[in-house]
């Protein structure tokens, strides 16, 4: 029993199916950041939208034998699943804002609208990619799923906050992308300097303390801010 | 002379990241200004070198027939920059609006900043190309938000999230790029060196090659502000400092769309048939319409010539698309006479907002009476960016115009049509803000004329007589990218 558990893993079909497991399962976290509705909530999945790409990244870096993919890993254990979200937390409480996530899209046109996005990308990539490796052709397309739905994590939610996880959970699908396209360079560099980017944008949100996008409904009051308003 | 030639290659990303550093640490603000400008040109001189003796690729560096027209742009506008900045900072200290603490930190961006440019466009490897991208972003959102108020923040904000967008699907189409190498080159870093893919055009994956070319589009294409991704250039450009929103047009966006002319390149030479320029085509069309139309209804002078950047990045994405030797040669040419012509009305604008304490366009008026020197500059800038002769954005227009004729008559009427809107809107504008009675409350400003005429002049050559070898050197880069 046991053997057979082993082989189904870490046999050559196991790999890949294990791959697949944690890949999905990141679509999966990214359509549960869709549905919170409290920004306490969004910071924990994204917290665990990062520990899920920890897991297939350092999993792609057992099976293709790659040890620097590790760092990555732990980049997104370290610095994306514990690190940022704590950091956004405090920013949660410091900028008083728990109150509900403002929907800019109601919650099922969004999820709806998620649906439609996977399948798109299920679409395009696994025709386009029919020659690459199985490996990678799955693993991008839901690579793809991710970055579109963290897309419109950024277009349907007003917050600050949520688009920042909005953000975040596009670059993960990203490192998963790379991560997963065998043998490509600069993997480490890339996640090192999108961890530079993220850095960025939260000190950005603390110091200016922006609590929201700044387009609003009312748009004299846009117009003014820009000096277009005479 | 070979250790020479490589020597300089690495000094073009070295000068900067190490003038960056000393900036950082330079507390005496003139001191820090002339230092700037004094790198600026060890960078111009380091970048000539490479038109003297040119080094062979490698794996990390590429100098060709392509990039070399850019290097040398981006060394000269930096250096013009370099030297505008420096009188320009000097009237924002006088004023209160930047303190000596932000200008440390101004100077060691504005090197940054041309080191990330000149990696992304020296580069052979596709990630250092991107890596560049990046850097020279995250130093402009810096220098875009440093005045720190309510404009100034917000419209850092949206271009921090916006390019971070961007760029992050210009990775997702590398990525792609590299998938479709991969199967035949092998993998590591030869699937990932521009001239090694070029070499082996023909072996990837056309289906794959083709979504990644619509990602790197959209991705790079948000920084070089084609529509719809370009929502954080008019902000960008209008509430950051003037020499910040010089180089951004001048620059940044021709560097984006070097980059986006590479990937081109590649795609033109596989076995994907002509998607590209159709899509090229379609993004450059709506673009100029877009702005062109947007540039009727502005009110601040700053953004009205950001949304005219907006215009000529559309002209330009479509010469490109429309290709062939005059497309292509076309597109160079804009491309080098827009950068010079709109760094060099930033320059004139920036004095002007600073000699009327604001950049309404309402507030502004007269200013051939009141400031005689800078008034004029407004007129042959706006005129020569306006498209018409004797300045050389009309040759670049006129050429993409009759070429676009011969191939889709159609297509050559809504150019024509788009360029005629801008033209309106634009003159129109220029005429009230340089002509009639002077608008009350005006201060003296000593401006530096130097760098405003020096671009002018090479405008106003490249119109006249453009130089045979010049339009020889184009039409061969152009047969590269087909």
């Amino acid at each position: 029993m046991m053997v057979t558990l082993v082989n189904s893993i870490f046999g050559p079909n196991g790999a890949l199916s294990l791959a697949h497991a944690l890949s999905g399962a990141l679509v999966l976290v990214s359509f549960m950041m869709l549905y919170q509705d409290r920004l306490s909530a969004v910071i924990n999945v994204l917290a665990l939208h990062s520990a899920v790409l920890g897991l297939a990244v350092a999993w792609q870096a057992w099976i293709q034998a790659e040890p620097q993919l590790y760092i990555t890993a732990v980049i997104a254990l370290g610095f994306k699943a514990m690190i940022i979200p704590l950091a956004l937390h405090r920013i949660v409480r410091r900028l008083n804002i728990h109150r509900e996530v403002e929907a800019a899209v109601g919650i099922g046109l969004t999820m709806l609208a998620g649906m439609g996005l996977v399948a798109l990308s299920l679409v395009v990539m696994l025709h386009t990619a029919a020659h690459s490796a199985v490996l990678a052709r799955e693993d991008v397309a839901l690579a793809l799923a991710t970055i579109l739905l963290g897309m419109l994590m950024m277009i349907a939610r007003r917050n600050a906050v949520s688009q920042i996880a909005g953000f975040m959970s596009l670059e993960n699908g990203l490192i998963l992308a790379a991560a997963g396209a065998e043998g490509m360079p600069l993997v480490v560099e890339i996640s090192v300097t999108f961890s530079i980017v993220i850095a960025f944008i939260v000190i950005g949100v603390f110091l200016f303390r922006i609590r929201e996008r700044f387009d609003t409904i009312d748009s004299t009051a846009l117009d003014a801010f820009r000096g277009e308003l005479q | 002379m070979m250790n020479v030639a490589t020597g300089a290659v690495d000094a073009t990303i070295a000068i900067p990241v190490v003038s960056a550093t000393i900036l950082a640490m330079v507390s005496h603000w003139r001191l820090a200004a002339r230092l700037n400008v004094f790198v600026s040109l060890a960078t111009l001189a380091d970048i000539s070198l490479l038109l003297l003796s040119r080094p062979a690729s490698n794996g990390l560096f590429l100098v060709d027939d392509l990039n070399i027209v850019f290097l040398l742009l981006n060394g000269f506008v930096g250096f013009t920059t370099s030297i505008f900045s420096a009188g320009y900072i000097a009237y924002e200290l006088e004023t209160g609006n930047l303190t000596p603490r932000y200008l440390r930190f101004y100077h060691a961006m504005y090197q940054s900043m041309m080191a990330g440019m000149n990696l992304a466009l020296i580069t052979n490897n596709l990630g250092l190309m991107w890596f560049g991208i990046e850097l020279a972003t995250l130093a402009t959102v810096m220098m875009v938000g440093i005045y720190r108020t309510h404009a100034a923040v917000e419209a850092a904000w949206k271009y921090l999230i916006l390019a971070s967008v961007g760029i992050a699907l210009a990775l997702f189409g590398t990525i792609l790029v590299y998938l479709a190498a991969e199967p035949a080159l092998g993998a590591g870093m030869g699937a990932m060196q521009w001239t090694n893919l070029l070499h082996n055009a023909r072996l990837l994956d056309p289906a794959m090659l083709n979504v990644a070319f619509i990602f790197l589009l959209i991705g790079y294409g948000t920084k070089a502000g084609l529509v719809p991704m370009h929502a954080w250039l008019p902000d960008a450009h209008a509430e950051g400092p003037t020499p910040i929103s010089a180089v951004l047009s001048g620059l940044l966006l021709n560097v984006a769309i070097y980059v986006i002319l590479r990937f081109k390149v590649l795609l033109a030479h596989s076995s994907v048939i002509s998607e590209p320029n159709v899509l090229m085509i379609g993004t450059g069309m709506v673009t100029l319409l877009f702005a062109a139309i947007m540039l009727y209804r502005r009110r601040d002078i700053k953004r009205m010539f950001a949304y005219s950047s907006v215009e000529h990045m559309g002209i330009i994405a479509f010469a490109f698309g429309v290709g062939g030797t005059l497309g292509n040669v076309a597109g160079l040419l804009q491309m080098m006479m827009h950068s010079l012509t709109k760094s060099a009305i930033f320059f004139t604008v920036g004095h002007v907002a600073q000699a009327k304490g604001t950049q309404k366009i309402a507030d502004i008026r007269g200013l051939t009476s009141s400031h005689p020197l800078l008034g004029w500059m407004l007129v042959v800038g706006v005129v020569a960016i306006a498209g018409l002769p004797p300045f050389g954005i009309f040759t670049s227009e006129f050429l993409l115009i009759t070429s676009t004729f011969a191939h889709a008559p159609i297509l050559a009427v809504v150019l024509g049509l788009g360029i005629l809107l801008a033209f309106g809107a634009l003159i129109g504008r220029m005429t009230t803000l340089c002509f009639g009675t002077p608008s009350p409350g005006s201060h003296p400003v000593r401006a530096s004329k130097t760098p405003i005429l020096l671009h002018f002049g090479i405008v106003l050559f490249g119109g006249m007589a453009l130089p045979v070898f010049l339009y020889d050197w184009f039409a061969h880069v152009a047969l590269l990218l087909g």
